[in-house]
């Protein structure tokens, strides 16, 4: 579980084309840059937020995408998850390893983008769908 | 649908892009640039991604593809002007770019361009003139 509270505002975006990808990767750069995240850690997020959202539309069938402020009590943070109601991740550890891909692509998008962010959660259900939420900290 | 400007500049073709790549529009740049190089005998293609904030994997496959293609067809691919930012994020992600070529700038871009297209005449004995270093500064001052 990871440890953090809201304390902004969520927004969210609906993931049904290839033209949201490119509106997620805006509405998290935008609430990255209010989170004052380094320039480093705006591209980080910005990258992983980008290669999740593509799993949501690719493996999920299309989806949401909700971005929120989070604070630890020490540390504030950005909050980006990922939720599709697809058919679910039979084999999480496979997910996980590099070059390890359904979708035709690099198989670079889970482990890449958990290695991007600071924390990373992924809940699956085959048959009932995905969701994977993650923080970036200011640091 | 949106394209992105393929510019010819004599042998080299210059690929500028400014916009939020959609993964369409990737594609589509893919398919355009093979058929310049093909259409215009191109033997150089340098990538400008100074605009670009962030590259994932997939923007990172359309660059090894194109650079893949290119070489089959003849031509070299040089990507220019990667963001410092982006550099480290492509590596923690686990995309290093191996096999492409990359130059800070369009500048050093056509540089490394001309001195790969040297190479093979400078190591020719039938070729009186310098090596490529002599050489290269020369044919930049084209502009």
């Amino acid at each position: 579980m990871i440890n953090a509270e809201p304390s902004g505002p969520a927004q969210a975006q609906q993931i049904s084309g290839d033209d949201d990808v490119v509106r997620v990767r805006q509405l998290v750069r935008a609430a990255a840059v209010a989170t004052r995240l380094s320039l480093v850690d705006q591209t980080k997020l910005v990258t992983a937020a980008s290669e999740l959202a593509r799993n949501t539309l690719v493996h999920g069938g299309g989806g949401r995408a909700e971005v929120q402020q989070v604070t630890n009590g020490r540390r504030n943070g950005l909050r980006v998850r990922f939720v599709d109601e697809g058919p679910g991740i039979p084999d999480v550890d496979r997910a996980f390893a590099d070059g390890y891909s359904t979708g035709g692509g690099l198989g670079l998008g889970l482990s890449g983008s958990r290695r991007l962010m600071d924390e990373f959660e992924l809940i699956t259900e085959v048959g009932v769908g995905t969701s994977v939420t993650a923080v970036k900290w200011e640091r | 649908m949106d394209r992105v400007p393929v510019l010819a500049l004599g042998d080299v073709l210059l690929v500028s892009i400014q916009v939020d790549l959609e993964d369409q529009l990737a594609l589509a740049l893919q398919e355009d640039l093979s058929d310049r190089i093909v259409s215009t005998g191109a033997h150089g293609v340098i990538i400008d991604i100074t605009a670009l904030d962030i590259v994932d994997s997939f923007v990172g496959r359309m660059l090894a593809t194109i650079a893949a293609v290119s070489k089959v067809l003849d031509a070299e691919t040089v990507v220019v002007g990667m963001r410092p930012a982006v550099a480290i994020t492509l590596v923690e992600l686990g995309l290093p770019l191996r096999g492409i070529r990359t130059a800070l700038n369009v500048e050093l871009g056509l540089k490394l361009l001309r001195q790969t297209r040297l190479q093979p005449f400078a190591e020719s004995p039938a070729d009186g003139r310098g090596g490529p270093a002599d050489d290269a500064p020369a044919a930049l001052d084209v502009s």
